[in-house]
């Protein structure tokens, strides 16, 4: 018998039972569209994060103290380090293939202007922040390049920290005190935004040096190198190494490459995805129970047909794919209206959430219309089976 | 065209066996029109289902057209069954949901026919059953006698080498049961063997050749008519 008459006859029987078939292929529908709304969730929550790693550009390595594999910001130093150190930093910045070096040292701090005082991120970096982290200066200009000992006491504001403490008023050379020290502000950074927990807009830049003295610290928290695109990542990581090993005598210090980084956290977030996907597949299943249910209730109802079928000449075969096609639309239809549910159900949750990250993966819409079609298939064997063995003669008789 | 040898076919029902049929030997020749009579349970439904190749006997040998069709595995028993014999039930066995286009139009779609061959052929079978203007009607608005008419066309759309029915006229009116009977004797008369069950005599009686069963046994094989 051609598929096509199969499916057209699975299709007769599904039509002739409409409510409790739309009933059966919502249970499924549920589930599928709980699939797909989990899954666009975990999908834009893992673009928005690999989005915000990736805001400072791709071509970055990080250098961090202490021979650790852990990324994130970088504070523990193992008791036997050496600092890494502003000198390390310029040694860097003189292998070939590095663009820009920013060394950095972070903290907090409060921050005074006039009569207002606010407690903000104090970046302690070099001139080449606007380079290497991709931010922009919108007023006055960024640290000027100078050597980290004699650097001038000047200040570059986040956007946020200006409007706080000077409002409308142009901060460009007034005199704000981090700490208790003076510095002059020359430049107002662009928005942009939160990293991580860090407000980058609520953060003053300053010299390097002069941070490493106000925190007392000894180590830098990071060295951050820009290479030129076509650099090769192992060459540039090889002479990293070369040159940090020669000035510390071992190696006490690791470098992490944004590859390493958004390698981890892809497959972190891919786990993430899945765990969801695997949260709404708990109410797939519960709709698999429903196709089950109503198959074996539907061959029990059809026993004499099923005896008719056999007397007209229908085999084994066939009567069991007639009802396992029947479990497969069912199934199947009741997926594609979960898929259209569940991308209708997204486009209105960003309209009402608009901050949610959310982004329909066609490969999973696709993944979850064939994972409906395989509870069908799984919830329609046994109902399919009973069917197929069934004597005919003792199935006529059941009329 | 169907020959029987001592056909026994045993039920075990708790300690106790029954033979429904015990030691039946049987010839029809090709395009006999055959009536099997006899009491309830004398066991002539049986015999009709082991001839239809729905039931297996126990013991003894079965024939249909030179093949030995005894031991045959359940799918050339359905093949067979596809190509070869057709049934005429006394409840119909129609499926509701369907038309009664669509039910004549089911042993064809079974067989695999291209749509529109199939649809030739029902249109062709249900204008000569009288009922063209019953095509698109569901069972629960047909009459007893245009049920089994569809019924019977659903029998014969396969064109078969033997009809089987089964108490045709059993669930219909005397009138309807005239009009079912005539139906069945005029396919007779083109050609096809037609095994007829009834416990009716008269109705019996309408057959060139009357088997009468007691016992599980036959008990009488006389022409007549």
């Amino acid at each position: 018998m051609p598929f096509k008459d199969v499916i057209g006859l699975s299709w007769g029987a599904l039509m002739a039972y409409r409510m409790r078939s739309l009933l059966t292929a919502l249970g499924i529908s549920v589930g599928i569209a709980a699939v797909v709304l989990l899954t666009s969730i975990g999908e834009g929550v893992h673009r928005f994060v690999l989005a915000e790693f990736t805001q400072f550009g791709t071509n970055l390595l990080g250098v961090h103290p202490g021979k650790t594999a852990t990324f994130g910001v970088s504070g523990a130093i193992v008791s036997n380090v050496r600092p890494l150190s502003l000198a390390d930093g310029e040694a860097l910045a003189r292998i070939d293939g590095v663009v820009a070096v920013v060394p950095v040292v972070q903290g907090n701090a409060l921050v005074e202007a006039q009569s207002k005082g606010r407690r903000a991120f104090v970046f302690g970096v070099g001139s080449a922040v606007p380079t290497v982290w991709k931010i922009k200066v919108t007023t006055g200009k960024f640290l000027p390049a100078e050597d980290h000992g004699t650097a001038r006491a000047f200040a570059v504001l986040g956007s946020k920290l200006r409007d706080e403490l000077f409002g409308g008023a142009n901060p460009l050379g007034q005199r704000i005190r981090v700490g208790g020290d003076r510095y002059r502000v020359i430049g107002v950074m662009e928005r942009k935004g939160q990293f991580l927990g860090f407000d980058l807009d609520d953060a003053v830049y300053l010299p390097a040096g002069r941070t490493l003295e106000l925190f007392n610290r000894e180590s830098l928290m990071e060295i951050d190198l820009l290479y030129e695109p076509g650099a090769s990542v192992d060459r540039l990581v090889a002479d990293i190494k070369r040159v940090l090993v020669s000035r510390h005598g071992h190696e006490d210090f690791t470098i992490i490459t944004q590859k390493q980084m958004l390698d981890v956290l892809g497959s972190i977030l891919d786990v993430l995805t899945f765990a969801v996907a695997a949260l709404g597949s708990i109410s797939l299943l519960v709709g698999g129970v429903g196709v089950l249910t109503i198959m074996t209730i539907a061959v029990t109802e059809r026993t004499s047909e099923i005896g008719l079928l056999r007397a007209l000449g229908a085999e084994r075969g066939q009567i069991a794919k007639l009802f396992l096609t029947e479990a497969v639309v069912l199934a199947g239809v009741g997926g594609l209206g979960g898929l259209a549910g569940g991308i209708a159900l997204g486009r209105i949750l960003r309209v009402l959430v608009p901050g949610l990250p959310l982004q329909t993966s066609w490969a999973y819409a696709l993944a979850g219309e064939l994972l409906a079609i395989a509870v069908g298939l799984a919830a329609g064997v046994l109902p399919a089976r009973r069917a197929a063995k069934l004597d005919p003669l003792e199935a006529l008789r059941a009329e | 065209m169907i020959r029987l040898q001592a056909i026994q076919r045993k039920f075990v029902v708790g300690d106790q066996t029954v033979y429904a049929l015990n030691g039946v030997s049987l010839e029809v020749e090709h395009g006999e029109y055959l009536s099997i009579m006899g009491p309830s349970g004398s066991g002539k439904s049986t015999l009709l289902n082991i001839i239809g190749l729905l039931d297996h006997p126990t013991s003894g040998q079965y024939w249909l057209a030179g093949k030995d069709v005894t031991g045959l595995a359940d799918e050339e028993r359905a093949e067979i069954r596809r190509e070869k014999i057709g049934f005429v039930f006394q409840l119909f066995h129609l499926v509701a949901r369907l038309t009664a286009a669509g039910n004549v139009e089911l042993p064809l779609t079974l067989a695999g026919l291209p749509r529109p061959e199939r649809e030739e052929r029902v249109r062709e079978l249900l204008a000569a059953y009288g009922l063209t203007a019953r095509a698109r009607h569901l069972p629960g608005q047909l009459s007893g006698g245009e049920r089994q008419r569809v019924a019977i066309a659903r029998a014969t759309v396969t064109r078969p080498e033997i009809l089987l029915a089964d108490e045709p006229t059993g669930n219909l009116d005397r009138s309807s049961g005239r009009e079912i009977i005539e139906l069945l004797e005029s396919l007779n008369r083109q050609g096809l063997t037609l095994l007829l069950v009834t416990h009716d005599p008269q109705l019996g009686r309408r057959a060139a050749r009357q088997v009468q069963m007691r016992d599980g046994r036959i008990s009488g094989d006389g022409r007549g008519g």
